[in-house]
Order: C-alpha cells, then structure tokens, then sequence
C-alpha cells in the first residue's frame, strides 16, 4: 500500500510528497524501515528500494511483520541532481529532528522523523557523492556501537566503521533516531549519480539475512555473505591530496593495500608533470577511494583501515 | 592555494594600525554574498582614511579579511564551487583535513586571539532582514557591547548541532567577542543599508575604545530580543507572493501583509494578516512561495 507522509503544494500546480510503500503480513510483527534519498546524488538506494518492493511484494505470504519503503525522502534533490534541498542551500541529513514550527525543510524532517520512529529497524541507504567510491559498509556512531554493531555484522557488508561521536552529526537522521530508541544503521556504497548492480543486489540480501535474522522473513537469504571487518576504535588512516592538480589511479576500494604501496598520482596536464604520490602509510583494507580525478590541496583520497596492531 | 586549472587561490587581508588584537571583520563566505563583500570594502576604504588621519588608537590594529571565498564569486556559486561544501561550516577547520577545512583552518588562524569579531552574514532562507546583530547563546554571548553598534534589533538564538561549524561559535569558545552583522540583502548591493552598517561597526570600534574618532551619525537604542519570541506566520497556500510590507514595516493586528495568487488564474488564495501589532522582521522576498513557507517574522508590541 502506498502511503504519503507528507504533501505539501508547490507554487505551480505541483504537489511536493514524501511516499512510503508499506507491505505487511501476519498478524502482529516487526516494523522495518528501509529509507534512502535525503541526498539527491545518491542513487544506489533506488535500486535496492526497487529490488526490495519486488522481491518482498512477490513473496508477501514470506514477511512476518511490516516492511515500509521510503526511496526518496528529498524528492526534488533527486530530480534535480542536488545533494541537498532546493531552494533552500541545505543539507537535509543536517537538519533533523527537525522542527514543525520551522522553513518547510525542517517540518518535513519532522514529518519523517515522527512517521519513522518506533520501527524495531531502519536501515538508511547512503551511496557516497561524487567525489568519492565507497566499498559497502555500515557506519555507526560509537555510542551506539554496543547496540548495534550485532545488526550490523548481518547485513553482508565488506566493513563496519564505529567513527567517533560529531556534534555536527548529532543533526543527522540516524543520530535523531538512535538517541530516541529507535535503531537506525547508515549504509554507505559505490558512488554518486551512478547505481553499481552487484553492491546493491549484495545489500538487498543482506537487507533480507537481517529480517530473517529478527524473524521477520521466510524466504531466502544469501549463504555467501562475507564477514565484515568491524572497525572499532582510531584506526582509520585518512589520505588527503598534498597538491592540487589531476589523480590518476587504477585501483579501486575493497581491496588490501601494504605500506608504502602506491594508491595514484596527482600529475599537471598543463606542464607534462607528477606533481606528488599517493601512497599508503599503512598495511591496511582500502575502503574509500577518490573517484572525480579533479582535487585540490586537501581532497580526500583514500581511507584505510589500518590492520596493523595498535 | 593552487589549482590545477584556474588562478591561485588567496585570501586577503587588510590590516590597520599596530598593537593589540582588537577586531577583526570578515565579509563574503560565501560566493554570493555581494552585500557583505560591498560592506568590507567600504569599510577598508574608511578605515584608510581614518588611519590617514590618526584615528586608530595606538596599540589597537585591525584586521578586515573581504572575501574568504573569491573563487566561488567569480563562478556565480555560493559554496565552494569543486564540491559544494560551506567553508562557514567547517570553523574551527582542520589544517590537514579536506580543502575547505584546509581553508577555514587558515583563516581561524589569521582571526584568533582577537577581542572582538564581527563577521557579516547571510541566512539560508530567502528573505529580507531588519539589520540587526546577531549572536549564538553559547554563554560567552556579550548583548551589551551588541548594543554599541546601535542598530535596531540586536537578537540572539540557541544554537543547533550544525551551528556548532560556523566561524562566530568557534570564535565565541577561543574567546572572541563574537557578532554577526546582518545586512539586509545578500545577493545584491544594497547602498543605504550597508552603508547604516558600515556606520554601525565604526560606531561600535569607536565606542569600545578602538577608533579615537567620535563617530556621530544617528544611532538606534538597540532592542534586544530572544529569536524564540518572533512570531511566525506561514503561507496557507502556494502560490506568487504580492507582499504588500517589507522589513521594518510597522504592522497591526488584523493588517493585510501579502496576498497569495493562483499561479496560473490570479484568484486570490490566501490574504496573509497579522495577528498581532508588531514590526516586520523578516520578510520572504521570492515572488513565489511554498505552501507552509515562512512568510514573516513579527516582534510582537503590547500596547
């Protein structure tokens, strides 16, 4: 059943909506939320909101409980290929709770907060911008590393990040949801504006794995999930550009790299010249890599693990 | 900075006087912020000449930095034109993080350790503001010496997780005097209005002992208000906005502010009213609007 959450009009005969496709069976059950799209960039989501409906409608006599499907929570982000909300310059995964005395983009965060709390699981499907390629994890604030990594090992990612505790992240949908009870794992992979088939038929299973895991699926799950590397305390080494200028590399994320191996170079067109070395510091698992070639001083290149004892 | 395609990127900074740390101004952020950038270079244009003719107090100097962010101006772009983030969300910055942190780690370091900062702002939503100072309730908010600039409104809010990036909090725990001026429009010049703020931020350099200049002009005694207490009206319907008042329009109880029109039969849909006698603070300036749009803030007077 196709629910809208929020509706509100738009200027010219148009009315803006946030949808939810709600499938349920049996009597009483588990809430699992799957939700995606609060950055219009990012469109792996669709996909593994698309496959999910298909699969799970197909098989409705297979669900114990309910499912509910938000594949766009920023509409017109996704239309218009912004990252944020237009009209309003805003990131939306940094205005929640949100607030109904507020612009429109804070009482629709609001909206979707009051909707989604309560569910027994939300899972918030990310899928990096477009400057980086993200091998797929699950990335959880430690505070909540306790509660959750054991969800998370579940769902057949590659890596699990427990990153430290922001404030500027306390504004996040996942952070407004745990701190309320309401358990919320971040799902990020592959890049911006593009959909990479086999990452998200691999999160669709391990979407599945976990429901049956909390007793809400019969049907089938993968048996091939790898176990995923769980990475808990400061052992992620972070690569930025030295220099400005074009990378070039012909590697890519989700693969083990050894100290001092090089990652690709920053070269200048103009002049015919390599301008500085990407390498590793570290023997580690590469899971973050630079995917637009333009950086500057400071762009982010690559994140490793670092496997070494510490 | 360089660039693998463009010019270098650089910042500058005017610098007045010798001594103290005593204020620093920072003008455009962001890349569209013309209003701000305009205010800054009258202001360095002023200072000059008041520094020509000894007006700076000795052991005072002054820093006004115009733009931080000249590269997203020259491309049209508010954020950072490579990829879109908000250098004014990246205060305190990091010297080895990201490009923008990079940025704002370099420019933190060229305001640290001043008296007083006053950074000229813009707001996210599209609108039009009374001139007003502005500051974040960390604690280390000072409303009194908000009062000096002698504008009309001197307002302050509680800050949300994000706002805990913006250069005036930062500035306010390193123990900076911290205000943000807010000038009315962003995207366009506005003479008179940045000129009463060019006024107002001598006024206050003036009154806090750094200009040995009297500086007259007519001056506001400053209402201070909680932002909280603004009332808000919203718009009941989509539509093209005919505003019929502007900010710092004087209303009552019951008076037409706008009218909202079908966009395509001219119908009217909506005649917005106050509902309470008070100025207008802040007023939406698109012709169109959203339903639920914030149309206007209202400080509320008891007669």
């Amino acid at each position: 059943m196709i629910k809208t959450i929020v509706s509100t009009e738009l200027p010219a005969d148009e009315q803006f909506c946030i949808r939810k496709n709600v499938i349920h069976n049996g009597k009483d059950g588990l809430r699992f939320c799957v939700v995606t799209g609060t950055h219009g960039d990012e469109l792996e989501g669709q996909m593994v909101c698309y496959e999910l409906a298909r699969i799970v409608g197909e098989h409705q006599d297979l669900l114990n409980g309910t499912l509910e499907i938000f594949p766009a929570l920023n509409p017109l982000g996704i239309d218009t290929i912004q990252r944020g909300i237009p009209n309003f310059d805003l990131d939306m995964n940094r205005i929640f709770p949100g607030d109904p005395q507020g612009t429109m983009a804070e009482q629709t965060a609001h909206a979707i907060i009051e909707d989604i709390k309560g569910a027994d699981m939300v899972i918030d499907i990310h899928s990096s911008n477009l400057f980086l390629r993200e091998t797929p994890q699950v990335r959880i604030n430690v505070q909540d590393a306790e509660w959750l990594v054991p969800f998370a090992e579940n769902l057949g990612m590659d890596f699990v990040w427990v990153h430290e505790a922001a404030t500027v992240l306390e504004a996040t949908l996942a952070h407004s949801l745990n701190s309320t009870g309401t358990p919320c794992l971040v799902v990020e992979m592959g890049v911006g504006q593009r959909i990479n088939h086999r990452m998200c038929r691999r999160l669709v299973g391990g979407i599945l794995n976990l429901m049956q895991h909390m007793g809400m699926w019969r049907g089938e799950v993968p048996t091939d999930s790898p176990n995923a590397i769980v990475c808990k305390g400061d052992r992620v080494t972070f690569l930025n550009a030295e220099t400005s200028g074009v990378f070039l590399t012909e590697m890519n994320c989700g693969v083990n790299v050894s100290k001092g191996q090089i990652i690709g170079q920053i070269v200048d067109p103009l002049r015919g010249k390599m301008l500085s070395t990407v390498k590793s510091p570290v023997d580690g698992y590469l899971f973050t890599i630079r995917a637009y070639p333009i950086v500057y001083e400071g762009s982010l290149m690559a994140r490793i693990f670092n496997s070494e004892e510490v | 900075m360089t660039s693998s395609c463009r010019d270098n990127f650089r910042i500058k900074g005017y610098r007045f006087g010798e001594g103290a740390k005593s204020i620093a101004i920072v003008g455009a952020m962001r890349g569209d912020e013309i209003q701000q950038q305009y205010i800054c270079a009258q202001l360095v244009n002023r200072l000059t000449a008041i520094e020509r003719h000894g007006g700076i107090v000795k052991g005072k100097s002054i820093l006004v930095i115009p733009s931080c962010n000249p590269f997203s101006m020259n491309v049209s772009r508010r954020f950072w034109a490579m990829d879109n983030t908000d250098i004014n969300r990246m205060f305190p910055g990091y010297t080895n993080g990201e490009t923008t942190q990079r940025i704002a780690a370099a420019v933190f370091d060229a305001l640290k350790g001043f008296e007083y900062g006053i950074q000229l702002a813009s707001y996210y939503v599209p609108g039009d503001f009374i001139p007003h100072v502005r500051m974040l309730k960390t604690g280390y908010e000072d409303v009194e010496t908000a009062r000096l600039f002698g504008m009309q409104y001197v307002t302050t809010y509680k800050p949300r997780p994000f706002d805990t990036t913006l250069l005036n909090y930062n500035w306010q725990l390193w123990n900076t005097k911290a205000f943000s001026v807010y000038a009315g429009k962003t995207t366009q010049v506005d003479q008179t209005a940045g000129n009463e703020n060019v006024d107002a931020i001598l006024r206050m350099m003036s009154r806090t002992g750094i200009l040995a200049t009297h500086f007259g002009g007519s001056a506001y005694e400053s209402e201070a208000i909680d932002e909280s207490t603004l009332l808000h009206i919203k718009a009941q319907h989509a539509g093209i906005l005919l505003r019929q008042v502007k900010a710092g329009s004087r209303v009552h109880r019951g008076q037409s502010l706008a009218n909202i029109i079908h966009p395509y039969n001219g119908q009217i849909l909506s005649d917005v009213k106050s509902t309470v006698e008070g100025t207008v603070f802040f007023a939406h300036n698109r012709p169109v609007v959203l339903q639920n749009a914030l149309l206007f803030k209202i400080h509320a007077i008891d007669l």
